[in-house]
């Protein structure tokens, strides 16, 4: 049914069809309406058997999610940003000990400087955690990979991330057409756990494993992380079919066909990139997006395949590799090792920074034209980055630099339209 | 595409607001995006929310810069946020305020604007008598189905009874009818006087 609401409303309705029978979670911004939403469903009935835990913090509720998933119950939780951090410890225990937990991340920077706005930092941050991670591109996509992550998180019996953009899609009031339970209910069959914790039967989960075996089960874990890019499109496939519409996985192309130009992006940013590209065709670039929707296990040869016909590809990510430049742009580079072709990274859109379609305008015509250095920061301030560096070079103790750079631009309220 | 931007301050309904317009718009069958301008929102402070209405996928997710139209929901913001920034000439402006757009020192910067779309509207006072709270937000979506013409009362209406229900429903929908009433007198006036001047 066609309804108008909230991003994360429509989430927590979709977990809710999966018939999740413990949610644990700490609120965060800005993820907390859809565990919040899932509290009141569980409070009033709506939601049931479900067992709905409030934990005192974010490692807690992965430490839940890791019991309950290893007790054999549907297990789900949410978090953002700071909060993905203090669980690290626990996400990657879920992972190893191959629990099928699905978290939604709702992508937030990672501080200092504090910042509670959105980029990917946090969950590429956990991009080696053994987790499989989905990006969605909008609230349609966000809520139709909840019901894939679960039927694929248990099949595998791996954790599943589903990431979708902080604010800009969990804020964003825009048409969603919700399933039916009956229709979930045919997607996603009754969770039959590979290991479970039962007095009946006693088993014990997370022994120590030394270097006889270490190696081995860690090789285990990539190789069942690989299994899940035969699974996805197939998955993918399967929800067509029920639900009639495409969504999922593993990449989306959007008018590559003749591309000189190929631009690569991840979360809801491909759909101002799709519009400028819209315009640009319409002037006779040949110009395409590669959106990619499964980050781990990244989906290689997709990638190689849809690029491999352009001239020159541009990896335009929210998250960076200090030191190094981008991740996303890593992990395409690696896709496309031995092929000839221009490739360039752009920064954009960090700790919130609005990416316009006016932005993107200016940069792929620089693209297009080989203009663009193969690292950019798209729309970066370089006065005030220059006056902080002529200030390091003027006085030893310059001060802490956020400090400096807010008094510098002067702190400008709703400053962001 | 239509573009809003609300501005108001924190504690005014301003991101209710743009969701609501969104949902009238759904109801119209047509696409729409409501979302805010993200920040540490307090009671108080400044916020803005947007809102886009068409009648295809709306894929883009930039902030709204170049409005069509802009309600503000706090007279005060007028002398802290350049709340115009972006708005082309001959676009809508509703205020909730019972001056006019001179009194407000406005007069000048719209002189040869087409004034049957500078609307104002005592919101705060239409919440009070029908409401009894000082939320200035639904009323103005009353006034904004008159001003610009992209949605019908009757569809703003529905979108209040969604979202409340009981007396503050029904005190936000008399609110919003005579909004849209006494917009739709002054636009009328407007246009009246326009015609004198041709």
């Amino acid at each position: 049914m066609l309804k108008q609401t909230e991003g994360s409303r429509a989430v927590a309705e979709a977990v809710a069809m999966c018939r999740p029978e413990v949610i644990c979670a700490y609120p965060i911004s800005p993820q907390t309406h859809i565990v919040e939403a899932l509290g009141e469903m569980v409070k009033d009935g709506t939601l049931s058997p479900c067992e709905f835990i409030n934990v005192e913090s974010e490692f807690a509720a992965m430490s839940v999610a890791i019991g309950s998933a290893a007790a054999g119950a549907r297990s789900y939780t949410a978090t953002a940003s700071q909060g993905l951090l203090f669980m690290a410890e626990a996400v990657y225990n879920a992972s190893g000990l191959g629990l099928p937990i699905v978290m939604t991340v709702a992508n937030r920077a990672i501080g200092a400087p504090i910042n509670i706005w959105n980029d990917h930092s946090d969950a590429l941050s956990q991009r080696d955690s053994g987790w499989l991670q989905l990006f969605a591109e909008t609230n349609q996509e966000a809520l139709d990979l909840h019901i894939q992550a679960f039927r694929l998180a248990e099949e595998l019996s791996l954790p599943v991330m589903v990431c979708m953009d902080g604010f800009i899609l969990t804020h964003a009031y825009e048409r969603v057409d919700m399933p039916t339970q009956a229709q979930v209910d045919a997607y996603l069959p009754k969770y039959v756990p590979r290991q479970v914790l039962d007095p009946g039967e006693p088993v014990s989960i997370g022994a120590m494993v030394g270097p006889e075996a270490f190696m081995e089960v860690r090789y285990l874990a990539h190789a069942k992380q690989m299994e899940a890019l035969e699974l996805i499109p197939s998955y993918a496939a399967e929800f067509k079919s029920v639900f009639g519409r495409d969504s999922g996985g593993l990449t989306h192309t959007y008018r590559t066909e003749d591309a000189e130009t190929i631009i690569v992006a991840m979360g809801s940013v491909l759909g101002t990139i799709k519009d400028v590209i819209d315009e640009m065709r319409e002037e006779g670039h040949k110009i395409g997006v590669l959106g990619i929707t499964l980050f781990r296990p990244f989906p290689l040869a997709r990638v190689r395949e849809s690029l491999q016909g352009a001239k020159r590809v541009v990896v335009l990510e929210k998250s960076m590799a200090v030191g190094l430049g981008g991740i996303l742009s890593t992990n395409v580079r690696m896709a496309l090792s031995g092929l000839h072709m221009h490739g360039y990274t752009v920064i954009a859109g960090l700790g919130g920074r609005a990416i316009t379609k006016k932005s993107l305008h200016g940069l792929f015509r620089q693209a297009g034209q080989d203009a663009l250095e193969p690292l950019t920061f798209l729309d970066l301030d370089w006065n005030m980055v220059n006056k902080q560096l002529e200030r390091e070079k003027a006085h030893r103790r310059s001060g802490p630099v956020a400090e400096n750079l807010l008094r510098d631009v002067g702190v400008v309220a709703a400053r962001n339209y | 595409m239509f573009q809003v931007r609300i501005h108001g301050r924190g504690g005014q309904g301003v991101v209710t607001a743009a969701e609501m317009l969104s949902v009238a718009a759904f109801d119209e069958g047509r696409h729409a995006q409501a979302f805010p301008s993200f920040g540490s929102e307090r009671m108080g402070a400044p916020v803005v929310a947007f809102c886009r209405i068409d009648d295809r996928e709306i894929r883009l997710r930039e902030p709204i810069m170049e409005p069509d139209a802009i309600i503000i929901q706090d007279p005060t913001l007028l002398h802290q946020v350049d709340v115009f920034a972006g708005l082309r000439k001959d676009g809508y402006i509703l205020i909730n305020t019972s001056k006019t757009f001179d009194q407000l020192g406005l007069g000048d910067m719209v002189r040869d604007w087409r004034q049957e779309r500078l609307c104002t509207v005592p919101a705060m006072e239409l919440a009070l008598k029908h409401v009894g709270r000082p939320v200035p937000n639904v009323p103005l979506l009353g006034g904004f189905a008159a001003v610009a013409g992209v949605l019908r009362l009757e569809s703003v209406i529905k979108a209040i009874g969604e979202r409340f229900s009981g007396k503050v429903a029904a005190g936000n929908i008399a609110a919003a009818k005579e909004a849209h009433a006494i917009v739709k007198a002054e636009m009328d006036e407007a246009r009246r006087k326009e015609t004198q001047h041709a």
